[in-house]
Formats: structure tokens, sequence, C-alpha cells
């Protein structure tokens, strides 16, 4: 496979020696001369010096037949751009964008920029997970399949406390696939089986439907 | 209503012709002393002009909004750099379904390319090379 790689920031240099590590063809560009300078004693032919939203640049590193391009550096535009062209112009099949400020996030969807990381939105989906008393947390959401699976922890008095699956007259385009109950292992429910309060509850789901599953099972947004 | 994103060279002196021309002007940038250049060499100010002005980043929703781009007929992406400019410039065509949206773009090859996709760009760059290009070619004549 071969991979490249814009930014040669803390994410960008390691994600290419690893890659590299594993065996992958790599050409990682920097467009700061000391930065490249310093990488170049490391990696040699493996890194490219320029700016990475030229187009020049990214025919030099041999964008027309990268199997991957994934654009790393620490500008969200730069970011979006370079897999814009590297989807549309150049045709590669599979990016990957770094997002580095949250509230960008919606300009990588507009785009069609998918899937873009935010490292920033991974650690508070891991903060949420550990939080408890949180009502629902997203732990999947698949854009383009138009589906998403989130973990929601059943209420005292929710309409679902009590009920058994068949019961709970969920909407067409969603599924329990998991209850977790509290101090228990999960396991994958049948129709007959009963939801306890404070179980926790995977469902995956089309998209929009969250405010009626949080309906069923947490209608006041969060227990504790 | 044209709202005008970079108040730099451009972007100023493109907003301060509109405005003499009879529009209603709208300028976001993110350097409130960029404001100056709008004043400068006007009788009054930018304001008793008639002339809008906000402080914000472009490819802020909140900060294009302040700036009215839901008013916005013609759009004009004119800050420094062109990857903000070509992605605001997205932002306002796809986003905000503006009519008329028109990106400065320095690098000629991107600005070829955009304007393969739709984008109405600009490109100085280009323009400056041509000229060169004359000048050259008529004293060689």
């Amino acid at each position: 496979m071969y991979v490249i790689v814009v930014g040669g920031g803390k994410v960008g240099l390691n994600l290419a020696r690893e890659l590299i590590r594993n065996g992958q063809e790599v050409t990682l560009i920097e467009q700061e001369r000391r930065a490249y300078l310093r990488i170049e004693q490391e990696l040699e032919h493996a890194v490219q010096y320029g700016d990475g939203t030229e187009l020049w640049v990214l025919e030099r590193a041999g964008i027309q037949r990268a199997d991957l391009v994934v654009a790393v550096t620490g500008d969200d535009e730069d970011n979006i751009l370079i897999c814009q062209v590297a989807k549309e112009k150049y045709l590669c099949d599979r990016i990957i964008a770094r997002c580095n400020n949250p509230r960008n996030l919606q300009h990588f969807k507009l785009l069609g920029v998918q899937p873009a990381v935010s490292a920033t939105d991974l650690i508070l989906n891991l903060i949420e997970h550990e939080v408890p008393g949180h009502g629902l947390v997203h732990l999947l959401d698949l854009p383009d399949e138009e589906l998403e699976i989130i973990e929601v922890e059943v209420t005292d008095g929710a309409p679902a406390a009590g009920q058994r699956i068949s019961e709970l007259g969920l909407p067409e385009g969603s599924l329990v696939i998991s209850v977790l109950p509290p101090g228990k292992v999960g396991f994958v429910p049948k129709a007959d089986t009963l939801i306890e309060a404070g179980s926790e509850v995977l469902v995956v789901l089309d998209p929009g439907l969250e405010p009626q599953i949080m309906a069923k099972f947490a209608p006041n947004g969060s227990s504790s | 209503m044209v709202l005008v994103v970079g108040a730099g060279r451009v972007g100023a002196a493109v907003a301060k012709s509109a405005l003499a021309a009879g529009h209603t002007v709208s300028v976001l940038d993110e350097d409130p002393l960029s404001h100056e250049r709008l004043d400068a060499g006007q009788p009054t100010s930018w304001e008793d002009s008639g002339g809008r002005f906000t402080v914000g980043t472009a490819i802020e929703i909140d900060a294009l909004l302040a700036a009215g781009i839901e008013d916005a007929d013609i759009f004009i992406a004119a800050t420094r750099g062109d990857n903000t400019n070509i992605l605001v410039a997205q932002i306002a065509q796809r986003r905000f379904d503006v009519s008329h949206v028109i990106v400065r773009v320095l690098d000629p090859a991107r600005s070829d390319w955009y304007g393969e996709q739709g984008l109405h760009t600009i490109c100085a760059v280009k323009l400056g090379i041509a000229l060169f290009q004359e000048a050259i070619e008529e004293i060689a004549s």
C-alpha cells in the first residue's frame, strides 16, 4: 500500500514511522524547512519538502498512485483541502483527515472529507463514557451508512424500565443490540428480555431517532 | 448585500468601491485594526458612510452569521490565505447558498482547478504573470 502523509508534526512523523515499520511505502510531506531537515535525517527519501496543499507538491509525491492520503497538519483548512483534492481531483480511494478544532468538524462533513479524526472529541467521548450518570454516549457514527450506535443508561421510572424488548415500541430503524445489567456481563437480548432500570443498553439506530430512543430509556436525559 | 471576508489591501479596496457604488457592504476580519484600512482616505468613517464591520474568524459559523452571510447576495473571500479563502467560499456556496461567490486564490494551479469545480476564482498571480509576459514581448519586438 502506498500512503502519503501530509504534516510532519508529532502525529504525522509517528504515523509515517509506524507505517514504514509495518512495511508500507510512505511519503511524508513537510513544509517547514527546519522540521523537514530534521525528519530527513531519519526517514531519508521517505520525506519530501513542500506545501502539501499545492498540487505540484502532491503530484511530485505521486498522489496519482496513492492508496491512502492522510492529512494531519495543525491547520484544519489545509487538512480539508488536501483531502478534497486527493478525493475529487486525484480520485484517491481512501482519505483520513485530522480535525484540530472540533468546531470545524462540520466543515469536514460539508465538503465530504471523511473520516475526520478529532483527538479532542475522542478524549471527550472517553470522558463521557467514564463519567457516571451521563445519559447518552455515542459509541460509533457511520455517516455514510447513515447508522449510529449509542449507549444509554436506563433511568428509574423510564417507560422502558421493567418492560420486555418486544413491548418497548421502539421506532422503525432502531434495534437494541446489547444489554448490560449493572455489575453483570452484557448480552445480546431476545424479544422477551426484561430491561431493568440501571442497565445500559446499546442501540443501533438511524440518525435522528435519538430523541425517541431517549424518551423510552432516559426521558430526563441523565440518571444519577 | 456584499459580504467581504478579509480587510487586507484587496478586501478593503473592493469593499470601499462597492460601498461607493451604492451597495450595502459588510466586512469581516479577525483583526480589529484592519478597520483602519476601511477608514483611510475617506471623508467619513466606514460606519458613518453606511458600511458594516465585524471582528471574527472567517471559518467560524457564528462570525459569518454576525457579518450577515444569510443576507449576502455576493460573497467575496479575500483573506491572505488561499486555503482559508477556498474553504470559506465553499461554506458560503454549499451551506448558505449565497448566489454569487468570488474567491481570491493566489496559487494559479488551484485557481484553475477550483474554477473548473464551479468556484469563481480570481488569481492576481496569473494576471501579474501575463502582464510581465506581455511587457517582455513588447520590449523584445
